[in-house]
């Protein structure tokens, strides 16, 4: 189903919907999932993102998507300059990734408070992401839905419990993804709901053990 | 309702006894579950985000190449102090088409119809003809309406993306767009809209995507002008009673094939045609230069840094 305004937009900071818009939403995505506000930040380009990301802007859009800015913030250009002001530090490097799509980038973030994060996602035009790793797990989502985004250990049981709590919540599972890194490891479930998950569901869900942390990321209404 | 054939929309349209735009609003409530007002809304906000751009252009600002800018004040100067040959209206067209693709190009905002490279396309237009009628804001909302339709379409049977389709998909999608929108502006049949969607089209069909360094600069901005100066003369054929002799759902799967039919150097590679002369050429290499520079920026404790490649060590290559 096209969206219509996906053809009427969007309203953004020029010049390339996939090099500019795009890495703006992914430097967003990627500090929401840290959780707080990041203060380190290693910046891997591939593909086309390092061959033309310069003149793109790709890298001023990505630090402006880290500090929270939106795709048309009128900031963006500026965005080292509100790093600094911010205490961001950030480093760029050209990295080469197998069987990546060509508008990818690697990001290595440090939160304030400590949090990690290590997020691979990429630029599929129009504005639209793809998240495709997320700490080392494969993923594939894109922050078009509400979303919700489980770290738990591998261990049985704990998926009926999580989808139990979101059907008593009235809260329709619209997409479901489960990766892990191996068995009994880290694992990765996302779930994309129609509705939004309201923060009691969320704290129910947290104090779920196994569940080591969750991150939800919902949908931008406009 | 699919937005995938232009002749079902103008049927079901016409089935319903509602105008396109309608129609089109409809299928946003539907598809995105929200309500006509919040839709008419949104779409009043693109509107005005259209025409803020518009209004927000300074001809001072210069892109990340450096190759472009200022001519969208340029081509106002010109036409205000002299006898331009297209006349007045024409040529704040002209200037307008410049002047959002330069905003596009320069890092300011702009709202992509359908893509950034061709956001000039649209309010080089519309905002000209609604100055000179003195439209009102609710006609411009539906003209847009019609023309998200128009564009989706394309998307559907074809496609938006230069990457994919080559610039007749970027600017001669948003040229169908505009002469579609220019059609229902001044009153045209659902049939007229889609054949000015048709010529417009048509007119621009095989044109290649090859932008000088990969930049969405040369030859993107003044790619614009073509854009609108066709949908114009595509909606006032269409107004004159011209036909399109291909039916327009035809011309767009004809624009689809061409474009799946496109070598690679043609499809946004930035390996062909205009990137790849002398001039184009010696760009790319500059803009190499700068990035490595670029690339070893860092700020350390509030301060800019310029590390030297070799302290990088342990980097990926
Ligand atoms: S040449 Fe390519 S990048 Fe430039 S406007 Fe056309 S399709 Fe877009």
């Amino acid at each position: 189903m096209i969206d219509i305004f996906d053809i009427l937009g969007p309203v953004m900071v020029g010049p390339s919907s996939s090099h500019t818009a795009g890495a703006v939403r992914i430097g967003n995505m990627a500090r929401t999932l840290l959780g707080e506000q990041p203060v380190r930040a290693r910046i891997m380009l591939h593909g086309s993102f390092a061959e033309t990301g310069t003149g793109h802007g790709t890298d001023k859009a990505l630090v402006a998507g880290l500090l929270g800015e939106e795709p048309d913030d009128y900031d963006i250009p500026n965005s080292f300059q509100t790093a600094a002001e911010q205490g961001l530090r950030f480093t760029f490097e050209e990295i080469r990734l197998r069987d990546a799509h060509p508008n990818s980038v690697v990001l290595e973030l440090e939160g304030a408070a400590g949090a990690h994060l290590k997020m691979q996602a990429c630029s599929i035009g129009g504005g639209q992401i793809e998240v495709r790793e997320l700490d080392g797990v494969p993923v594939n989502f894109t922050g078009r839905t509400n979303t919700l985004i489980i770290h738990n250990q591998d261990s049985k049981g704990y998926i009926a419990d999580v989808t139990t709590t979101l059907s008593r919540a009235g809260i329709n599972i619209a997409n479901m993804n489960l990766c892990r890194d191996r068995r009994g490891g880290n694992a990765i479930m996302v779930i994309e709901t129609d509705e939004k998950v309201p923060p009691v569901v969320l704290q129910f869900l947290k104090e779920y053990t196994g569940i080591s942390h969750i991150t939800y990321y919902e949908k931008e209404e406009k | 309702m699919d937005l995938d054939s232009m002749q079902r929309i103008i049927e079901q349209a016409k089935g319903l006894r509602k105008p396109i735009w309608q129609v089109v609003m409809d299928y946003d409530v539907e598809t995105r579950m929200t309500t006509p007002e919040a839709s008419m809304e949104r779409m009043r906000a693109t509107w005005r985000a259209m025409v803020d751009a518009a209004d927000a252009y300074s001809g001072d600002r210069r892109s990340l190449s450096g190759l472009v800018g200022g001519d969208g004040e340029r081509m106002r100067t010109y036409y205000r102090h002299h006898n331009s040959i297209g006349g007045e209206f024409t040529a704040e067209v002209i200037a307008q088409a410049l002047a959002m693709g330069e905003n596009n190009a320069c890092m300011n905002r702009i709202v992509a119809a359908p893509t950034a490279g061709a956001c000039g396309v649209m309010p080089a237009v519309l905002i000209p003809l609604w100055r000179k009628e003195g439209i009102p804001e609710d006609k411009m909302v539906e003209a847009l309406y019609v023309s998200s339709a128009i564009g989706a379409v394309i998307a559907a049977k074809a496609s938006i993306s230069g990457a994919a389709g080559g610039c007749q998909a970027e600017i001669g999608s948003a040229s169908a767009m505009a002469a579609g929108a220019l059609t229902y502006l001044h009153g045209g049949m659902p049939e007229q809209i889609c054949h000015a969607v048709a010529m417009a089209l048509k007119n621009l069909m095989g044109l290649v995507c090859d932008p000088v360094a990969g930049l969405v600069e040369v030859p993107c901005v003044k790619r614009n002008v073509i854009g609108a100066m066709n949908a114009i003369a595509a909606a006032d054929m269409a107004l004159a009673g011209i036909q399109s002799r291909i039916p327009v759902d035809e011309v767009i799967e004809a624009m689809g094939d061409v474009g799946r039919r496109l070598p690679e150097e043609f499809r946004e590679t930035a390996l062909g045609g205009l990137a790849v002369t002398p001039t184009g050429r010696a760009v790319k290499e500059r803009m190499a230069g700068n990035k490595k520079k670029h690339r070893t920026l860092t700020i350390k404790d509030g301060r800019w840094k310029m590390a030297r490649p070799e302290e990088k060590s342990g980097a990926p290559s």
